[in-house]
C-alpha cells in the first residue's frame, strides 16, 4: 500500500508528471485492489472493468459505498443539497479523516507558508451551529480553520453583515496578513455585493481562499478577474485563491496559484476526458476526472465529475509547481446541480 | 367560446367550430393532396426527412388505401371538437395526430410541443396556406401553444371536448384524466411504452456486409435518431438461434453507423456511464458489459427479463439477452409493451405467438427500421375508426 507519511514529507508540488505517472501506475493498481477487497459493490467494478476505472461522482448519491466496516466510520460527510436533491454520502474512518486533514494543511501550507493567521470567515456564523447545515460547507469551514487562529465569522444568523465585528477586525490587523476564507458564490452575494451596497471599503491584507464553484456566477456574468478586481477594491486583499474540490476527495484540494492556474498536487492528479470515446485527451476541453491517493475508507480514489476544464500545462507553471495544471469551465450543461455554495438557496 | 390570455393560437383562434365533418371527406381528402404537394416543393422542409414524411403521408395514393381500409363510409361523420395534446419529444407527431383525427371528420384543437423545434414552424406554415382554400375545414382548426403547467387552459379545451388526444406519459394521462370532460367525451391515451427487438442470430451471421449495414442503419434510426426516448425505441434485444459471431457483427455496425452520426451530448454522456456502473453493482442478472466508447453500451442479461421497466436505455444503452423460444416473450410482454421490431423473423409467428399466449402487450410487430413509423393504427388503437361514429339508418 501507499506509504502516506513518506508521501506527506515530500514537497506537496515537488514531483515532475512522468516521476508522478510512474507512482501513480502502481500506487492506483494498490487502491483499486484494496477497494475491490473491502466493498462489494466496488468489487463487481473492478471485475469487470479492472483498476482505476472512474466511479462518476453522482454513483456517490445513489448507493453508500464503503472500504470499511460500518462501526469503523467515524464521520459520514454529505453534500450540501437543499430539499428534494440527493446528497452525496462519504463514509470516513479515522485514518482516511486524518490523511485529509494532514494533506490539506500540506497542500494550503504551500501557499500560506508556516504559522496561523487572523481569520475572517465570510459566512454565517449559524453554519456549524446548526446540524442541519452541517455538510460540505461546515467541512470546509472547519478543514480551512487550521489555517487561521481565532476565526471570526463576517455574517450574522441571517446571512448579513456584521459591520461592528468586520470594523474591530480590521482595526486590529491593521498590519498583519490575515486569512479570509468562503463559498465562491457566497463570497459574493453575501459579503462583496453587500460591502457595495453600504459603501463599506474594508483595510486588509492578506489571502483570500474560496471554492465551491461559479455556476451562479456565471449566470452573473462574474468570472475569475472581475471576481478578484471586486475582492481587491473592497477588501484590500491582493491575494485571490480559488480552488477545486469536491465533498467525494476532500482535503486532496487543486489550488490556483498566483498566476491563475489550478494544480494537482502530488496527493491527486487531474485528467480530461472525452465523454463520447471516455479517453484521456491531451488538449481541449472534456470532463474533469479526478484521482486522489487518500480515500481507503470508500471507493473514491478515481472520480468523473460532472465538470467541463481543459488542461494549461504539465511541469511548466511560471509558480515553479510541479505537475499538471488545468482551469475549469464549469458544469456540464444539462447535467444535474451540485457543489457546495451552488446548492444554497437564498431564503 | 374558448379565449385564454397565454395561450397563443398559431393557427386558428378562440372562435372555432366545433361540428363535425364527414369522416373522409371530400375537402380533407383534398386539403392532403394540396398538403403533400405544397411539402414537396418546400425548400426549407427538404432538409428535415421526417417533415418529408409527414408529407408522404399525405399523398393520395396512401389517403384513398386509408379510405378503403376503412370500409363504408356512408353515414360517418366524426365525433365533434378533439383536443390533443402532443408529445413533447417528437417533432411531427403533433401533426399526424390532427391529419388522423382531421380525416376521420373531427374539428381540431392542438396543442403543440413546447420544445422549439424547427419542424413545428416548417409544417404549420405549410398548413396554413393550404388552408386558405378550404374554409369549412380553417374554421375548424385550430393549433395553439402555451406552457404545459398553464392547466386552466387544459382544462377549458378538456371541457369542450368530445374526443380527447392524450399523447402520454403516465403522468400526463393521470392530469389529463383528472380534468373535468363530457360524459360522452372519448379518451384516446398514449401512456408509457417500452419496446423490444427480436433479432435471428444466425440471420445476423449470416447477412451479408450491405444488408448488415443497412440493418445498423435502421436500429440507428428506431434508436439513436430520437436519443432512444421514444416510446418505439428498443430497449432489449432479444436473439433467436443465438450466435456470437451475428451479435458481434451487429454491435460493431451498430457502433460504426452511431460513430458516423450520432452526437452524443455530455450529460447524456454521463448519464449512461453512471446507468452502467449501477448495473454491473446492482444486476444480479448480469452476464457481461460491450463497451464501445461511451456510444455504445450493451448489457448482456444472462435471462429473459420479467420487465422492462428496471432496463431503462437512453442514448445508446441496451440490454440483450438469449430467446430461446418465443414463449418466453410472456415473461416480460405486458400492456407496456409496444412495438416489436424484428429481423430475420417471420413477423406473423411472432403475432401468433402473443395471441396464443393471451398476452397484453404489443401492438405493432414490424421490421427493425419501421419502429418510429407512425400511423393510423396506433399503439393499439384503429384511430380513425375511434375517432368517428358510424350513423345506423336501417
Amino acid at each position: 500500500m501507499i506509504d502516506y507519511e513518506a508521501l506527506l514529507a515530500q514537497k506537496p508540488y515537488g514531483m515532475t508528471q512522468p516521476e508522478k505517472d510512474a507512482f501513480y501506475r502502481e500506487a492506483i493498481e494498490d487502491l483499486s485492489k484494496h477497494h475491490a477487497a473491502n466493498c462489494t459493490e466496488y468489487a463487481k467494478i473492478y471485475r469487470q472493468f479492472g483498476a482505476g476505472f472512474a466511479l462518476p461522482v453522482r454513483l456517490f448519491k445513489l448507493k453508500e459505498l464503503k472500504s470499511v466496516p460500518a462501526d469503523q466510520v467515524r464521520r459520514t460527510m454529505t453534500s450540501s443539497g437543499t430539499s428534494g436533491q440527493a446528497v452525496s454520502r462519504i463514509f470516513l474512518d479515522a485514518d482516511t479523516a486524518a490523511r485529509q486533514t494532514k494533506v490539506l494543511s500540506r497542500i494550503v501550507g504551500d501557499f500560506l507558508g508556516q504559522g496561523r493567521r487572523p481569520m475572517l470567515i465570510l459566512d454565517s456564523s449559524a453554519v456549524l451551529k446548526n446540524r442541519t447545515m452541517f455538510s460540505a460547507r461546515g467541512a470546509g469551514i472547519l478543514g480551512f480553520s487550521i489555517f487561521g487562529s481565532g476565526a471570526k465569522y463576517a455574517l450574522d444568523e441571517n446571512m448579513e453583515l456584521n459591520v461592528p465585528l468586520l470594523e474591530e477586525f480590521c482595526r486590529k490587523n491593521e498590519n498583519t496578513p490575515v486569512l479570509l476564507f468562503g463559498f465562491t458564490f457566497m463570497v459574493w452575494q453575501h459579503f462583496i455585493l453587500k460591502l457595495k451596497e453600504q459603501g463599506l471599503h474594508l483595510k486588509l491584507n492578506g489571502v483570500l481562499i474560496h471554492g465551491g464553484g461559479w455556476k451562479k456566477l456565471t449566470e452573473l456574468a462574474v468570472d475569475n478577474d472581475t471576481y478578484k478586481q471586486e475582492i481587491r477594491e473592497w477588501t484590500g486583499i491582493d491575494t485571490v485563491l480559488n480552488y477545486y474540490g469536491m465533498v467525494e476527495q476532500t482535503g486532496s484540494i487543486f489550488m490556483e496559484c498566483p498566476c491563475g492556474r489550478l494544480h494537482a498536487s502530488i496527493f491527486s492528479d487531474v485528467d480530461i476526458i472525452d465523454p463520447v470515446t471516455m479517453e484521456k485527451k491531451s488538449s481541449g476541453r472534456g470532463l474533469i476526472r479526478c484521482t486522489s491517493l487518500l480515500p481507503t475508507s470508500y471507493p473514491g480514489h478515481v472520480l468523473l465529475t460532472e465538470d467541463e476544464g481543459e488542461l494549461t500545462g504539465i511541469d511548466d507553471c511560471p509558480c515553479g509547481r510541479k505537475g499538471k495544471t488545468f482551469k475549469i469551465y464549469g458544469r456540464l450543461a444539462g447535467a444535474e446541480i451540485r457543489g457546495c455554495s451552488d446548492t444554497y438557496e437564498k431564503r | 367560446m374558448i379565449r385564454m390570455k397565454n395561450a397563443e393560437y398559431l393557427i386558428g383562434n378562440a372562435e372555432i367550430e366545433k361540428s363535425p365533418i364527414p369522416t373522409f371527406s371530400e375537402d380533407a381528402c383534398n386539403l392532403l393532396r394540396s398538403y403533400e404537394a405544397a411539402i414537396r416543393r418546400d425548400r426549407e422542409a427538404r432538409a428535415f426527412p421526417d417533415v418529408i414524411a409527414v408529407g408522404y403521408w399525405c399523398r393520395n395514393a396512401n389517403i384513398q388505401s386509408k379510405k378503403e381500409a376503412f370500409g363504408n363510409t356512408a353515414g360517418c361523420v366524426g365525433r365533434g371538437l378533439a383536443f390533443h395534446i402532443t408529445p413533447g419529444n417528437i417533432p411531427v407527431n403533433f401533426m399526424f395526430s390532427y391529419l388522423f383525427s382531421l380525416l376521420a371528420g373531427n374539428a381540431n384543437i392542438v396543442r403543440i410541443p413546447s420544445k422549439p423545434f424547427p419542424q413545428i414552424g416548417i409544417l404549420l406554415r405549410i398548413l396554413k396556406q393550404c388552408l386558405s382554400d378550404f374554409p369549412e375545414i380553417e374554421k375548424r382548426t385550430a393549433f395553439v401553444s402555451y406552457p404545459s403547467s398553464e392547466d386552466a387552459i387544459t382544462a377549458e379545451f378538456c371541457k369542450e371536448a368530445d374526443v380527447r388526444v392524450i399523447w402520454g406519459g403516465d403522468e400526463t394521462v393521470r392530469r389529463i384524466r383528472a380534468m373535468e370532460a363530457k360524459p360522452r367525451c372519448i379518451d384516446i391515451a398514449f401512456a408509457d411504452r417500452f419496446s423490444v427487438a427480436v433479432l435471428s442470430g444466425s440471420a445476423v451471421e449470416n447477412a451479408t456486409d450491405a444488408e448488415l449495414a443497412r440493418l445498423a442503419h435502421a436500429f440507428y434510426n428506431d434508436t439513436y435518431l430520437m436519443d432512444q426516448n421514444a416510446c418505439s425505441s428498443p430497449r432489449l434485444c432479444l436473439w433467436t438461434d443465438e450466435s456470437k459471431t451475428g451479435k458481434a457483427r451487429f454491435w460493431n455496425a451498430v457502433y460504426l453507423e452511431a460513430r458516423k452520426r450520432y452526437q452524443l451530448q455530455g450529460a447524456l454522456a454521463v448519464d449512461k456511464y453512471t446507468r452502467l456502473c449501477e448495473d454491473v453493482m446492482d444486476r444480479d442478472d448480469l452476464a457481461g458489459v460491450l463497451r464501445m466508447g461511451n456510444l455504445l453500451h450493451v448489457v448482456t442479461l444472462s435471462e429473459v427479463p420479467q420487465a422492462l421497466s428496471s432496463l431503462e436505455g437512453k442514448g445508446g444503452y441496451f440490454y440483450e439477452c438469449a430467446l430461446t423460444e418465443l414463449s418466453q416473450l410472456a415473461r416480460f410482454l405486458d400492456s407496456r409493451v409496444q412495438t416489436v421490431g424484428y429481423f430475420g423473423m417471420d413477423a406473423a409467428a411472432i403475432r401468433d405467438a402473443v395471441v396464443s399466449l393471451h398476452l397484453t402487450g404489443a401492438d405493432r410487430i414490424v421490421p427493425i427500421g419501421s419502429a418510429m413509423d407512425i400511423d393510423s393504427d396506433w399503439d393499439g388503437f384503429d384511430l380513425i375508426h375511434t375517432m368517428s361514429r358510424r350513423i345506423v339508418a336501417n
